[in-house]
This record gives structure tokens, C-alpha cells and sequence, in this order.
């Protein structure tokens, strides 16, 4: 097999987001002594309002993710399937109600919930884990229905989903008992609004030829974008790692040190591979410049109007990447495969994200029909590694490299 | 110059020779329980059947799952672009191969210049393997070899709606518990095993003429089911089994 690539130079970034991310779970964790209320919300829920409620956010997802890449998930899952959960049902919602109750995971469980808050753009599957939660902490849930944009964004829905906005933040003034600052919430809104911004010029970055980082890295430096969005934090944050990685490309360093072959994820990253997969990447001198999954916490910046960020984010919610149809999504795809001129397209069929894994067989055609590049599809789930066989990965993957060095010869 | 290729499948081992585009020799081994044991087995079998010396070998490549194990081979690939170009160098008119292994099933697109254009691959599953066909084998008591001239025999292939393997076997064991023909049950499991092989065949869209390798491609019966799956003939040549190694032994050439 090919020689074992040196090690790349680390981002400097990744020990302040630790500590970043240390403090927001220790604030969190101390909430109830510091006479903060917690709020878990879903990944793609509208947040903004509840930082300008001072509500401290907690995700779930964002925990699940910490549960696989510390391989704890199999553990967690099974205790959930034991409680009569199907094996069918996302690992992240198995992990999430298993820990609740056994208080397991890397972080000893999440802090208990004042309140929960739901919003099914990313998938169906939240509305009935929210609801198990709401009944197991006995705390008020609110339900955000965003409808699917399979064409377009019509007036009825955005009638619809504006209402909801407000029906909102009715819902944290009576949990709070506070009344909703405007003013503060504006201010907000521009920090998430300029949170995203940076972000997108993160992941713009890697279109350099080599890469300054690869998506294994946004994997990780996704954290804040989804937990602390609509703080200064996060905004300093990413102009810390945007000026890094814009220092990285002065310097000519990159994260595969022979950068030859660039390649596009799609799906959520195989949280407890992560590390097996970067260097069977690496040791074919390919670097996984982007995927679909970073790019959603800034894909619907277009909708959002920053100094009408209420308004907007009705339609900035509702038109993610999850929520459109399945054309929209595959144009999304053939415009990333262009920008990060990418040589190979890698798909992650997700036994537990259906909602992402479903329309991947017209994307994968959509994207054989209007570009020449490889696509291969890799069956394995974000957080239950029973459902991962490396054997079978690791020789699809060598066979899909073998291509791509054969095509560009 | 002589160039070797060694595949170390999930049930077996062989060895291929070439010199000069031309093929020397082949050899099949049970793969056993060490890989790489088995690939010098079947190596040094081989060199002594050719009578060629090791020292004359140029360069070799391995294949198979128990590819990274051969140690002393100077590069290991994978089995689809080693199935690949040994069906091309064999006969340069092939632009699709179904290679239906122990462990593996897969289905191969060539493109004109025998360059692997696309594949799939069986997923985290026995069913449409070799090793399905072989659980079955054992449950009947019927050699792997008889079971294709037993299929060929059948009036009413016997219907077998399970895809999971153990589910599979289960069904069939109440079948011979049902007192159904031996001969109408095992066409029943090729019938089963050939529609698994024929979606992915389906899935890359494959392009005649189409070539079966793998050692599955010696089992008559379930060539029939196949072809009958697919609606076209398949292509099986006396080197089915040995077409990843030969393919392995002319990318060795090309190091």
C-alpha cells in the first residue's frame, strides 16, 4: 500500500473551540444555579430568539455527535433499543433518550431541558423524539412546522410558517415570563447573520488548490455555528479561522500534504470513523475538500435579511438544504462539484438520516448525467457502528480511488 | 519478463502468471485461515507448476480481501479493477462483468479501453454471494460442485422470498421438512441469489457483452438463473475463477 502520509501541520483554531466549547457546556451545566433556563433545540430550529432571551441552547444532535465520535454510541444505542426502541430509528434520537435516562455519554448526559424546541426542517423524526422528551422531563414543547419547498417558497406557506415566528416567541415570553426584547433580538440577528457569513468564507477557502483544511475539519469546527450562532463569540471565532486559513494558503500549507485528488462528501459524517477515514483519504493523496452537510448552517444566508431578521428567517429556516426538493438539491451539489472543482464525489447512504439518504440515488444520477466525475455510494450510519463494515468501505473506497488515479493519468 | 497477480478471495486463493500478454499459468487453493500463508502457497504451487524461478518474477500484485497481507507483493489493488482488466486483457470486446465471489458480488462497467467506468457492490449482506449458495449447499448435503447439475434438473424452481441468508436457510430447511424436490429448491436458491446479482448488474446500467468471473461463475445453474434474471447470455470462460488474478498479474506489468 502506498507510504503513510506525514502529518499535517494542526489548525491553531481547534484548541480555542475546544475550550469555546467547554465553557458553553459548563455554563449549561451550572444553568439552574445561575438562574438560566436551558432550551434544547433542534440542529436546524431557529435559535436566534432564544439567545435574545438569554435561554441557553443545547442541541442534542451536536451531543449525538460528540456520543459517536467518542464511540459511544453502540452502548447508548442498545440501551435505547433494550428501552423498545427500534434499531430503524436515528441513532442521534437512540443516544439522546438512552442518555437522558442513563445519564451516559462523554459529558455524563446534557443538562435538563426548561423547554424544547422542535422544528421538523430537518427531518420528521424530531417531532415524535421531541415529544417522548417533553414527556420524560415534563417540560412545554414547541413545534415549528417548516412544509417542504419542493419547487418554491409559496405565500401560503410563508404566511404560514411568519405566524409561527410569532406563535414563538408568545411561547418564551409565558415560559420566561419576560417580554421579548426587539432590540436585542436585532442585534442578534446580525451576529448570526455575520456568524454564517464567515462561516461560508471558511468553507470557501478550501476551493485553493491545495486545501488549508478538509471537511473532516468543518466536521469539527461546525460546533459553533450550530450551538452558539448569534453570539460575538462565534463571530471572532470564525474570523480567527477564516484569517488562519487564509494565513494557511499565504503559507502554501495544506492538510493532505500531496493534494492530489479533491473529493465532495454528502451525508453526516461517519462520527466514529472519522480519523480511519481521513487517513485512508490522505494515504491516496486525496483531500475531502467539502461536503453538503457544513455548508447547511450557511446555505440559506440568501433568504436572510439581516436588518429584518424575523421576517426573513421564516423563509431562511423553512428553505434549507434538507427541506427542498430533490432537483434543488442535486443543483446544489453539481455547483459545489464546480466551485471545489472536485475530481470525485463520495455518498454516505445514512441508515439513520432518511431524509438525507432518500432522494441520494437521483442525485447520484442527476450528477453521472451532467459531470463526468466518479460517484460512489458507502453504506454505513453517523453514530451506530453495527451498521459500518471497513472491509467492505475500505475496498469500495480503494476501488473508487483506483478510478479516479486511472482517469487522471 | 514475468509478472504474478494473487487474489486471496473469502474462500479461496489463486495465482496467475503472464509473460508477454501471454497467460502462463493459473492455480486455485483453498484460502484457509491465513492469507498470507495461503498467498505463498499458491505462489510458490504455481512457480513450481510453470517451472519458473521466483527470481524471474518482475513484479507482482495482490487482490482480494486478503490483499493486504501478501506482504511480499509490491502493490496491492483492489478486486474490481483487477476483475476489470483481467476480463479486457483476456478478451478486449468485454464491457461488463458480473464477479460473484465468496463474500462479495459485484457488477463492473468497462468503457471502451478497459477502464473501470463504474461498479456496485453487494451491501452489508450474504444474500447473492457465494456464501450463500454455499450455507445452502451444507443445508441440502449437496456438494458445492453438484449443485449446479441439480438445479439444471428442476421442474418448478421452489420460491424462496427470504433475502437474509439465516432467514433464507431456515425456509429452505422447512422446505425439505415440506418433502419439496431437492433439485426444485436449490434452483429456488440460484433464483434468489441471481435476482441480488442482477440488481446491481441493473444499477450501473451494464453494457453487453457481459463476462461472469468469480468462482460462482462455475456453478451452472446459477449462469442459468442469472441469464434468465438479466434477459441476455453471460460469458463464462475456464479462467472465471482465476480472471482477478490474471487481472492483478498484467497491473504488476504496468508498475
Amino acid at each position: 500500500m502506498s507510504d503513510k502520509s506525514s502529518d499535517p501541520k494542526k489548525i491553531n483554531c481547534a484548541k480555542k473551540m475546544r475550550d469555546i466549547m467547554t465553557t458553553y457546556y459548563l455554563d449549561a451545566m451550572t444553568a439552574e444555579q445561575n438562574n438560566k433556563q436551558v432550551a434544547w433545540i433542534t440542529s436546524g430550529g431557529p435559535v436566534e430568539p432564544l439567545v435574545a432571551m438569554d435561554i441557553i441552547p443545547i442541541y442534542p444532535e451536536n451531543h449525538g455527535a460528540m456520543i459517536g465520535a467518542s464511540k459511544m454510541g453502540e452502548d447508548l444505542c442498545i440501551k435505547a433499543e433494550n428501552m423498545g426502541y427500534s434499531s430503524d430509528l436515528c441513532s442521534y434520537a437512540r443516544t439522546d433518550i438512552s442518555c437522558s435516562v442513563v445519564k451516559g455519554g462523554p459529558i455524563g448526559g446534557l443538562p435538563k431541558p426548561d423547554m424544547l424546541i422542535c422544528c421538523n426542517n430537518i427531518c420528521g423524526t424530531v417531532l415524535k423524539w421531541y415529544e417522548v422528551q417533553a414527556r420524560y422531563y415534563n417540560v412545554p414543547l414547541f413545534i415549528l412546522d417548516t412544509p417542504i419547498c419542493h419547487t418554491r417558497y409559496s405565500p401560503e406557506v410563508a404566511k404560514y410558517v411568519r405566524a409561527q415566528i410569532d406563535e414563538y416567541i408568545v411561547f418564551l415570553e409565558k415560559i420566561t415570563k419576560r417580554k421579548f426584547d426587539y432590540d436585542k433580538m436585532a442585534l442578534v440577528g446580525k451576529l448570526a447573520y455575520e456568524s454564517q457569513v464567515l462561516w461560508q468564507k471558511v468553507l470557501n477557502t478550501t476551493a485553493h488548490k491545495p486545501s488549508p483544511m478538509s471537511a473532516f475539519d468543518a466536521f469539527f469546527f461546525l460546533a459553533l455555528i450550530v450551538t452558539l450562532r448569534g453570539t460575538q463569540t462565534a463571530v471572532d471565532f470564525y474570523k480567527d479561522l477564516l484569517a488562519e486559513m487564509k494565513q494557511r494558503i499565504k503559507d502554501g500549507i495544506s492538510m493532505v500534504p500531496n493534494e492530489k485528488h479533491r473529493l465532495l462528501w454528502d451525508n453526516l459524517p461517519i462520527w466514529y470513523r472519522l480519523k480511519w477515514l481521513s487517513n485512508k483519504f490522505s494515504d491516496h493523496n486525496a483531500c475531502l475538500v467539502a461536503d453538503t452537510y457544513t455548508s447547511a448552517w450557511c446555505g440559506a444566508i440568501k433568504y436572510t435579511d439581516k436588518n429584518n431578521f424575523l421576517d426573513s428567517i421564516a423563509e431562511a429556516y423553512t428553505r434549507i438544504y434538507l427541506n427542498i426538493g430533490v432537483d434543488q438539491m442535486a443543483n446544489q451539489v453539481l455547483d459545489m462539484i464546480k466551485f471545489y472543482d472536485v475530481n470525485g464525489f463520495i455518498m454516505h447512504s445514512n441508515r439513520s438520516c432518511k431524509p438525507y439518504s432518500f432522494g441520494q440515488m437521483d442525485i447520484m444520477r442527476i450528477v453521472r448525467e451532467k459531470t463526468d466525475i466518479p460517484v460512489l455510494m458507502i453504506e454505513a450510519d453517523m453514530v451506530d457502528p453495527r451498521n459500518f463494515s471497513q472491509s467492505q468501505v475500505e475496498t469500495r473506497i480503494d476501488a473508487f480511488m483506483e478510478i479516479i488515479k486511472q482517469r487522471s493519468h | 519478463m514475468i509478472y504474478a497477480g494473487i487474489d486471496i478471495g473469502s474462500s479461496t486463493a489463486k495465482a496467475a502468471l503472464i509473460k508477454k500478454n501471454r497467460l502462463l499459468g493459473t492455480h486455485v487453493i483453498p484460502s484457509g485461515y491465513n492469507p498470507l500463508t495461503a498467498g505463498i502457497t499458491v505462489f510458490d504451487a504455481l512457480l513450481e507448476k510453470v517451472a519458473v524461478s521466483k527470481t524471474d518474477i518482475a513484479a507482482i500484485v495482490s487482490t482480494g480481501y486478503g490483499r493486504a497481507s501478501v506482504k511480499f507483493a509490491d502493490k496491492a489493488m483492489t478486486e474490481i479493477i483487477c476483475h476489470g482488466t483481467g476480463a479486457h486483457f483476456m478478451n478486449p470486446d468485454i464491457r461488463g462483468i458480473i464477479d460473484v465471489g465468496g463474500q462479495d458480488s459485484k457488477a463492473i462497467l468497462l468503457d471502451k479501453s478497459g477502464q473501470v467506468e463504474n461498479f456496485a457492490m453487494n451491501d452489508k449482506c450474504a444474500a447473492g454471494t457465494g456464501r450463500f449458495i454455499e450455507v445452502m449447499a451444507n443445508a441440502l448435503e449437496v456438494s458445492l460442485d453438484q449443485m449446479g447439475d441439480f438445479s439444471l434438473k428442476a421442474d418448478k424452481p421452489s420460491k424462496i422470498s427470504s433475502i437474509c441468508t439465516v432467514f433464507a436457510e431456515s425456509e429452505v430447511i422447512s422446505m425439505i421438512a415440506g418433502l419439496q424436490k431437492r433439485e426444485n429448491i436449490i434452483a429456488g436458491i440460484h433464483e434468489s441469489a441471481a435476482a441480488r446479482v442482477a440488481i446491481l448488474a441493473f444499477k450501473i446500467n451494464i453494457k453487453e457483452p457481459v463476462m461472469m468471473t468469480g468462482g460462482v461463475a462455475k456453478n451452472k445453474g446459477m449462469v442459468a438463473a442469472l441469464e434468465k434474471r438479466l434477459g441476455f447470455e453471460l460469458i463464462v470462460e475456464d479462467f472465471a475463477q482465476v480472471n482477478g488474478a490474471i487481472g492483478a498479474a498484467v497491473l504488476a506489468s504496468r508498475l
